[in-house]
């Protein structure tokens, strides 16, 4: 019997071992590759981006694509590019910081309050108007893209960022997600704390809030990757290229530059992967929590 | 008079109760009346017209003409049979990642991260990867020729699809068994002990306990994956352009490609025939939930 299990348990592990380093291939292809040479980059995938460069006649190319996942020598010549010769990228990065920190902020703080107001109080309206958020939710961005248009249109704020700031301050997701979790605090906890003499603000702020951290950072950190990646958002709402975020450009970038690609990208990945590596356990936690759809 | 004084003051309680929660709700309200209902009323009433400039009520003309375009029917049928494949798909995996995570084995919460990176990777060098990949000349046919098998060409033929399934999968599976980890250590131990006492096999532990409590985790990542779904056109986008191969046509093309030649009432009859189908679908899984999750406190 025990050595049945133990057998079981080992299978298991390579399993997931197996799948967990699948996963993990684009990743860390991603960062290594980003501190290849060009000529080593076009050597090992030149078949595959061959029409699109121009000056890689003459260097050597392979016959077969090399998924490579050491370099022959470790360069930081598209580091020095991206962070020193040119400013283009760096003012493309901050360019994606002033229009998703905004909007991670905003909405994470817009979404408590209501959260707030449809935890603490039920109704039949206040049903009805949440189950309105829980629908908007589920439209895939083509269904209101559209619609985003118009009202950028509409306010004239279209080609700036608040066309992109303002409809992501309200985005009902995260109104959503918080509701549910808010629900889950002890009635008793706020019944205490109003015996106690404290106001709805400071129930709000200081009994309801602190409960809610790890969902609070949990949202922040989807709201944030599913902003930072943004791209059509901005190519329809802001087409003005010197606005742009760095993640448009990204996705624009030709073939030619596969090493500039991978080296931005790992510069991109570092503010997700910091959020990750100091939240995962909160964002694990703050799922835990949230329960099914319905209200 | 005792009675109705504490009446008045209830009803007053009452009304205090409804400013405050006004107070609360508000905003957020505000912007989603202004960003989101009010806009898409407009889109409503754009899809019965004769066109913006010329308002005159046509009814369902548009939408009669839109299920007459080819291109619209081509991207429907594909949107529909890529989330009918990668959505059932997404969900049991991502169950069963969680359960096989769940068993104790050594470096769980490593493995963990490393199933939630996908997250982190910009969408630009996710593309470029799935190029060197599945190019014609990519790795993944030299491994192919290396077995001495034939060469596949898999974005320009039938196989596109399963490469985007591919991607999605390896996007979302991540966080979805995240979802379904957290749902799993929720379930009441006492329970799943006397399963053991009584000597109930793995099998029916998982059909008679743990699915029923998964229930309201299975329906959530259910409508996630499906959002997420149509989220996968920036990679395909990206991959293949505005004209990909076409079992990749999808409606986010339709969408795309419709509202650079402008045609609002096109669009319009799209955008809210496409609301109608998610509505109908989201409702159907709530049922269905009901109907699977009912004796299970949700």
């Amino acid at each position: 019997m025990k050595k049945k299990r133990l057998f079981g348990r080992t299978v298991m592990f390579l399993l997931c071992a197996a799948f967990a380093l699948l996963f993990l291939v684009p990743t860390v292809l991603t960062i290594s590759n980003s501190f290849m040479s060009q000529s080593e980059l076009s050597a090992n995938y030149g078949v595959v981006f061959s029409s699109g460069t121009s000056g890689s006649g003459g260097t050597y190319m392979s016959e077969r694509v090399n998924l490579k996942f050491i370099p022959d020598k470790v360069t930081f010549s598209q580091y020095i590019t991206v962070l020193l010769k040119s400013p283009d990228y760096l003012y493309k990065f901050w360019n994606s910081v002033i229009l998703v920190i905004p909007i991670v902020l905003l909405q994470v703080a817009i979404a408590a309050i209501a959260a707030y107001g449809f935890s603490r109080w039920r109704g039949k309206i206040r049903a009805f108007i949440f189950f309105f958020y829980v629908i908007l939710m589920l439209m895939p961005y083509q269904v209101t893209l559209v619609p985003n248009y118009l009202v950028s249109d509409w306010l004239g704020i279209l080609n700036s960022r608040w066309a992109i700031i303002l409809p992501g301050m309200f985005a009902p997701f995260s109104v959503f997600l918080l509701t549910k979790f808010m629900r889950r605090i002890p009635a008793a906890l706020i019944e205490a704390a109003k015996l106690d003499g404290a106001g709805e603000w400071q129930i709000f702020t200081r009994v309801c809030l602190p409960q809610c951290r790890s969902a609070l950072y949990s949202i922040a950190i989807l709201v944030f990757i599913d902003y930072w990646n943004m791209v059509e958002q901005p190519l329809i709402l802001l087409p003005d290229a010197t606005k742009q975020p760095l993640s448009v450009y990204l996705s624009t970038i030709n073939s030619g530059e596969v090493g500039l690609a991978f080296a931005i990208a790992t510069i991109y990945m570092i503010p997700t992967l910091l959020l990750f590596l100091h939240g995962e356990e909160y964002l694990v936690e703050g799922i835990a929590n949230s329960g099914s759809v319905k209200g | 008079m005792d009675k109705i004084t504490r009446k008045r003051s209830g009803s007053n309680e009452r009304l205090k109760d409804f400013l405050r929660s006004v107070a609360y709700i508000g905003p957020s309200v505000l912007g989603v009346l202004v960003f989101f209902i009010i806009p898409f009323g407009v889109v409503v009433y754009y899809s019965i017209v004769r066109s913006p400039l010329d308002p005159e009520f046509v009814f369902l003309d548009n939408f009669l003409a839109l299920l007459k375009n080819s291109a619209f029917i081509t991207a429907a049928k594909n949107t529909l049979s890529f989330s009918a494949v990668a959505v059932p798909l997404a969900v049991v995996l991502s169950m069963g990642l969680a359960l096989m995570l769940e068993s104790r084995i050594p470096l769980k919460s490593q493995f963990r991260t490393f199933f939630l990176s996908p997250m982190m990777v910009p969408v630009a060098s996710i593309v470029l990867i799935w190029q060197v990949v599945f190019h014609y000349n990519g790795a993944l046919n030299g491994f192919l020729l290396t077995f001495g098998m034939d060469k596949i060409d898999w974005m320009k033929s039938e196989y596109s699809q399963l490469v985007v399934i591919t991607l999605f999968l390896w996007k979302n599976l991540g966080y979805n068994m995240i979802l379904f980890m957290a749902a799993l250590a929720n379930i009441p131990r006492e329970l799943l002990e006397v399963a053991d006492v009584e000597g109930a096999s793995e099998l029916y532990k998982f059909f008679a306990i743990k699915l029923r409590y998964l229930s309201p985790t299975v329906l959530f990542v259910t409508i996630l994956s499906l959002i997420n779904s149509f989220k996968v056109f920036r990679e395909v986008y990206l991959l293949t352009g505005d004209y990909p191969y076409e079992t990749l046509y999808m409606l986010q093309h339709f969408m795309n490609n419709t509202f650079k030649s402008l045609d609002y009432q096109k669009l319009s009859a799209a955008a809210v025939l496409m609301a109608i189908v998610m509505v109908v679908i989201i409702a159907i899984l709530f049922k269905v939930e009901d109907w699977f999750g009912k004796d299970v406190e949700g």
